[in-house]
């Protein structure tokens, strides 16, 4: 039985309270360490999802790609409320590349 | 490629033989996992991002009406009104193997069963905006899980996928030619003794037979 958490500044991700996922808010302009240390926080204390704001993966790449090859947590990018920034589309093309060498699916529609 | 050093000898030849015949096998399985794994790692991603547009369009639209929301009452209210959620999301995880890759399957179940548990808070003091905002984030939640199931299983299988193709890659272009080289190398080295030998051989019943009939001096 696993937990499903939400990251990122409050004012993207205080919905998702009332469905019942768990919140956590990290204001913009928090210290990178500091947020990367309730990133391993989190995921060591039974979270199977951490759905993150696209802003706040941003300061937190190396930190994401530690749980890229693990089972658990998926670690799954989400827009946040000012806007897409094409982080999270960004990130399944690096994995195309990744396997394939080159982006040969999803080049032509950017 | 004689940087490995090969002792000329049968017993290694046996050996080198043995280990070509290894990789060739293992070099035309890993092919096929490679080949496998690509096959369903390709739907699998063009599945992702369909499904990824569709998630960050709906998260999108909640945003916007959950500002709409904010925007018609106090930011107290708002705040108090989502403190202490009704609902709760229990996730169960199980794994899937594709082609030994081990795959997330998520599904979740929500601690009470009543839909409508997603509104925390009384009705009073809250615009309606709230409530449609909260109702297209729930609508959205769904396709959020398989999101992350199958976008889980991409970054897992596009790993796989590149250590496979680095292990065909190092077989195919490295192991399987110093193999065969190696092989080369000691039949040619083994044939070259026989040879010195039997040039040998003859030397010696020539020196033999002028010994015994001393054909120089007739």
């Amino acid at each position: 039985m696993y937990k499903i958490a939400v990251m990122g500044d409050y004012d993207s991700i205080y919905g998702f309270a009332s469905l019942g996922l768990t919140t956590f808010p990290v204001e913009t302009g928090t210290d990178p360490e500091e947020a990367a240390k309730k990133l391993h926080s989190i995921a060591e204390s039974g979270y199977g999802v951490i759905y993150m704001t696209e802003s706040l993966a941003a300061l937190l790449e190396k930190e994401i790609a530690r749980y890229a090859d693990k089972l658990m947590p998926a670690v799954i990018l989400i827009p946040g409320v000012r806007g897409n920034t094409g982080a999270g589309v960004a990130h399944v093309k690096k994995s195309v590349e990744q396997a394939v060498g080159s982006d040969i699916l999803f080049s032509d529609n950017n | 490629m004689a940087s490995t050093q090969v002792t000329p000898t049968r017993m290694e030849l046996t050996r080198l033989k043995r280990k070509l015949v290894t990789a060739v096998k293992g070099h035309r399985l890993l092919k096929d996992k490679r080949d496998e794994l690509m096959r369903q790692f390709l739907d699998l991603v063009r599945e992702d991002m369909e499904l990824r547009q569709k998630v960050e369009q709906g998260i999108k639209s909640a945003n916007r009406n959950f500002v709409l929301a904010k925007a018609g009452m106090s930011e107290e209210t708002l705040r108090a009104a989502l403190m202490a959620p009704k609902q709760e999301v229990i996730l169960k995880q199980d794994k899937k193997n594709v082609m030994s890759v081990d795959i997330p399957v998520f599904d979740y179940e929500t601690r009470t069963a009543d839909e409508n548990d997603i509104y925390s808070y009384g009705f009073a003091f809250t615009s309606s905006d709230l409530d449609g905002a909260v109702k297209s984030l729930s609508d959205v939640f769904p396709d959020m899980l398989k999101l992350a199931e199958i976008e889980k299983s991409c970054q897992l299988m596009a790993a796989e996928i590149e250590k496979t193709r680095r292990r065909v890659n190092a077989l195919e272009h490295v192991i399987i030619p110093e193999t065969q080289e190696g092989i080369r190398y000691i039949t040619m080295k083994l044939d070259e003794n026989e040879r010195s030998t039997q040039v040998r051989l003859m030397k010696v019943k020539d020196m033999m037979l002028e010994e015994a009939h001393r054909y120089s001096e007739k």
